[in-house]
């Protein structure tokens, strides 16, 4: 039987909680403050603006493009290599006095210029109310997530653990934000979307150790909750360790292979896959024990018995 | 039970097999329909150009020939095209190549996004303020000859910023006109609006009556953009309401934006009005016209006075062609409904020996923007044509003054019917075909890689088990194929496929719970016939807390995403439905099949 990990008894996971649990408020630290600071390199989607994409049939020379566009119609171009040297990218602010069909008609012509068998891939205008509504809609999105989350595992389990699993959701979410901040690496809708992924993903893991949790309650009577959470991650150790591995596999075949289009999706899955894997383990369940759970709360809710609450005549 | 539920889906997803044909589709427009008749017509041009024809298809009012090639469908289309003339609209197709006994029992492959077959994607935004400002000039007008009827004088009538401002010279007959307006129009609100000896009345649309403008504006303008559309000849088009101002429209196939924006956004539409004889040129130079008259610039220089009222809208035609005149100058035949052809013929008769013009109306993306972000439009009104008034006009006339292009682009708006309000866009997505092929093959790379190494991962650590596993992993994936193509409104995106290569690593965690808790129970001793049990009992509770949790995030990302990320969603939502039900009811069945009621003292997992 081939095994990754074959443990007798339980480790105590939980010795390491309160170094790791600093670390996790310095990573959440050091990523709001890099929100703060340096912001979110927002794409396309959220900006507002015009981005041209084109094929050349040989490698590009990007210089002697950006010199090109240095006109008073396309100034501003930021031109960059999108996925390999013969592709390019061209974006462009929206500007109040000029429509996007004529900056993009002038990017064309002059990538035709140094190139006469360039081809345009894509074209995209998104004005920028658009833009500020999608990043309305975003931060909805993923506050309403959070919520329903909340509600649910509340309703399935108990309110510390949601409170535990919800912090861990916030955690990985920041800290991915972060890391796109810091990195600077580009957010369109595409990364929004893995990050709501990334939001049922690495809940997927907290609630499997949390159903651990609630069994174990039951089944050993005698233990401290320390003792019960330790228990419950390592026997399901193995499994997060399986599924994640399995998880990762895929998105690191989506990030080589899936092209430039979905590198951004990619990106952010492969972080918040990482961050979410170990938030699962330490930010939920350090919480849900900081909070204090015990096994009466995992006890299955007794049916009220009519005038059970009636204090009793009969001594 | 199982096998059943896995063959419907595989069953499905077959049509996604066979490849695409390309074809030529041919849709009748206005007035013209597609019959047996012009099937025979296409298919003997065909044969005589000596293009094969795969098969040939007439289905809704609508005709698709199928032919071998995208050189042949060029020139199957341009003959077409020139035979049939342009009551009929021809297009490009590619047409699933599923055959036909498949397709009869409602096998059809996924429908591709616009990103993965390459097309235009267009968001447009109604300007509203045009809409209620349209509609406060009907008001006006029925307002005047409302009370002109009944005969209550005023002194008069206009738009104000607050709203339709009517004056009186006396309290009278401001209160006449108050209690008469009140009981005849209830969906606008009166007020007094007097100030001192300026008796005034104020009209403002009600609130309940403001939105049912704006809602038909919208929905009007979905129709005319439709009919467009379709004027244009596109295969497949999208044409969507979104929230309350703005309407999606995809275009698979179009490369040509260019063109499809100028006709999609085009306000083009035409007005006739009487000229104001009596008006004196040089006073009208400076801008002082008689009151009920505005000046107005003539399309070749020097301007006209026209009456303000209108004699007819472009509302009333329903067919306009595009011809020459037998001096060959271009014009268009017009043709009116019954009820445009009275008023007409009416206004005509009246006015025979008088000269009218026609007015030509065009709203332009100025490139500005208004303060609160929306596209600022420029209208531009000219004259195109002062003709006299020979004899009383019927339902079918003819207005010239216009170049070859314009007359054959305003044949085409008018066809179609006119904007209610003028559109902008304010989103553009142009998407190579180059590109869209790209992106399958990216997708399908991605994805043929994942599921490799997942499949020897899961064959290795868990040797018979995993072979199980494996099945099922394959079986979800057929089935989330299958019901993308069962599903009508599914479409399949590039998102939606990195959706898919996720749903193949996310979907193991089924097995890998059950698998991990029989070998739990084996260790604690359990025989093996009860760690299964035991096993499949246990983890149910928790892949259903799991999954289920995903699935909440996937419907968020569902109802608040758009095109892409809809399509990413969806095959998210099906993947772990399915891969729920092939985990744990598929891979219990294989698992009871094979070591059920036995005595088995080792499992291989």
């Amino acid at each position: 039987m081939l095994q990754i990990l074959s443990i007798k008894g339980s480790i105590n996971f939980l010795r390491h909680a309160l170094p790791i649990s600093i670390m996790s408020a310095v990573l959440v630290v050091a990523s709001l403050t890099s929100l703060a600071t340096k912001g979110i390199n927002w794409g396309l989607d959220f900006t507002g603006g015009t981005s041209v994409i084109m094929e050349f049939s040989k490698p590009a020379n990007l210089d002697e493009l950006r010199l090109a566009l240095d006109t008073e119609l396309t100034s501003g171009a930021v031109v960059q290599n999108f996925g390999s040297s013969r592709d390019v990218v061209v974006r462009l602010q929206v500007r109040e006095d000029i429509k996007s069909d004529l900056q993009v008609k002038e990017v064309f012509a002059a990538a035709a210029k140094q190139d006469p068998a360039v081809q345009q891939k894509s074209v995209e205008f998104v004005g920028p109310q658009v833009g500020k509504e999608l990043a309305e809609q975003g931060g909805l999105a993923v506050l309403v997530a959070l919520i329903c989350i909340l509600i649910y595992v509340s309703f399935r389990f108990e309110w510390r653990l949601a409170m535990g699993s919800v912090a861990a959701l916030a955690h990985d979410v920041i800290v991915t934000l972060g890391l796109f901040s810091f990195l600077q690496l580009e957010f369109d809708l595409t990364v929004l979307a893995g990050l709501l992924t990334v939001v049922g993903d690495s809940l997927n893991d907290t609630i499997v150790v949390f159903d651990r949790i609630r069994e174990n309650f039951l089944k050993m009577r005698k233990a401290t909750p320390v003792e019960v959470v330790n228990t419950s991650i390592t026997q399901t150790m193995s499994r997060t360790i399986i599924t994640t591995g399995t998880t990762l596999i895929t998105v690191v075949a989506l990030f080589l292979k899936g092209g430039t289009l979905i590198h951004g999706f990619a990106t952010a899955l492969l972080m918040g896959i990482l961050v979410g894997t170990y938030s699962s383990i330490y930010v939920a369940s350090f919480l849900a024990i900081k909070l204090g759970i015990n096994r009466e709360h995992m006890m299955p809710v007794e049916v009220e018995k009519e005038g059970a609450d009636q204090p009793s005549i009969m001594p | 039970m199982v096998i059943i539920i896995i063959a419907i889906g595989a069953f499905y997803a077959v049509p996604n097999l066979f490849g695409e044909d390309h074809a030529v589709q041919v849709v009748g427009t206005r007035g013209a329909d597609v019959t047996v008749t012009t099937q025979t017509q296409v298919n003997d041009l065909l044969q005589s150009k000596g293009i094969g024809v795969k098969r040939s298809e007439l289905e809704n009012g609508q005709l698709l020939v199928r032919v071998n090639n995208a050189e042949q469908q060029l020139l199957a289309k341009e003959a077409i095209a020139e035979a049939l003339g342009d009551k009929f609209s021809v297009a490009l197709n590619l047409a699933p190549a599923t055959p036909a006994w498949l397709e009869s029992l409602g096998g059809s492959p996924m429908k591709l996004g616009l990103d993965l077959r390459g097309g235009v994607h267009f968001l447009m935004e109604v300007d509203m303020g045009e809409a209620i400002r349209k509609m406060e000039e009907a008001k006006i007008a029925d307002f005047r000859s409302q009370l002109r009827e009944e005969g209550i004088r005023y002194s008069g009538v206009k738009a104000t910023a607050k709203g339709i401002e009517i004056k009186f010279r006396d309290a009278e007959n401001l209160a006449k006109a108050e209690s008469f307006l009140k009981s005849r129009s209830n969906d606008m609100v009166f007020s007094d609006a007097s100030e001192g000896n300026n008796f005034a009345l104020m009209a403002t649309m009600s609130e309940v009556y403001l939105k049912q403008v704006k809602e038909d504006a919208l929905s009007q303008n979905i129709t005319t953009i439709r009919n467009r559309v379709n004027e244009l000849g596109v295969a497949e088009p999208v044409v969507q309401r979104q929230g309350a101002e703005r309407i999606i429209v995809e275009l698979p196939g179009v490369q040509d934006t260019a063109r499809a924006k100028e006709i999609l956004g085009a306000t083009a539409s035409i007005e006739f009005h009487m000229v104001d004889e009596k008006a004196d040129m040089n006073a009208a130079q400076s801008g002082r016209v008689p009151p009920g008259s505005e000046v107005y610039p003539r399309r070749e220089g020097g301007i006209a006075v026209l009456k303000k009222e209108v004699m007819l809208t472009g509302d009333h035609i329903t067919g306009a062609q595009p011809s020459f005149d037998q001096y060959s100058r271009p014009q268009v035949s017009i043709s009116l409904d019954a009820k445009g052809g009275n008023i007409f013929s009416n206004v005509t008769k009246d006015n025979i020996g008088k000269p009218m013009a026609t007015l030509f109306i065009e709203y332009k993306d100025s490139g500005k923007r208004n303060p609160d972000g929306s596209v600022k439009m420029d209208k531009i009104e000219e004259v195109i044509s002062v003709a006299t008034i020979q004899a009383r006009l019927g339902r079918n006339f003819v207005i010239t003054g216009l170049s070859h292009g314009e007359a054959q682009n305003l044949a085409l708006l008018l066809r179609a019917g006119a904007l209610i309000a003028p559109v902008s866009i304010v989103e553009e997505r142009t998407i190579g075909p180059s590109l869209g092929a790209e992106n399958i093959e990216n997708g399908m790379q991605a994805m043929l890689w994942g599921m490799a190494v997942v499949l020897i991962f899961m064959l290795i650590y868990y040797r018979a088990f995993g072979v199980i596993a494996n099945l099922a992993l394959c079986a979800n994936l057929i089935m989330v194929v299958g019901v993308m193509s069962m599903i009508p409104g599914a479409v399949l995106t590039l998102p939606g496929i990195a959706g898919m290569v996720l749903t193949v690593g996310m979907a193991v965690d089924g097995n890998v719970l059950i698998y991990e808790r029989i070998r739990e129970e084996l260790r604690a001793g359990r025989s093996v016939q009860q760690a299964i049990h035991e096993g499949y009992g246990n983890a149910f509770s928790t892949i259903a807390d799991a999954n289920i949790t995903t699935f909440i995030t996937a419907l968020i990302l569902f109802a608040v995403g758009s095109g892409a990320i809809k399509g990413f969603a969806v095959t998210l939502m099906i993947g772990i439905a399915t891969s729920m039900f092939t985990a744990i009811v598929g891979t219990r069945a294989i698992v009871n099949a094979m070591w059920g009621g036995k005595r088995v003292k080792k499992l291989s997992i």
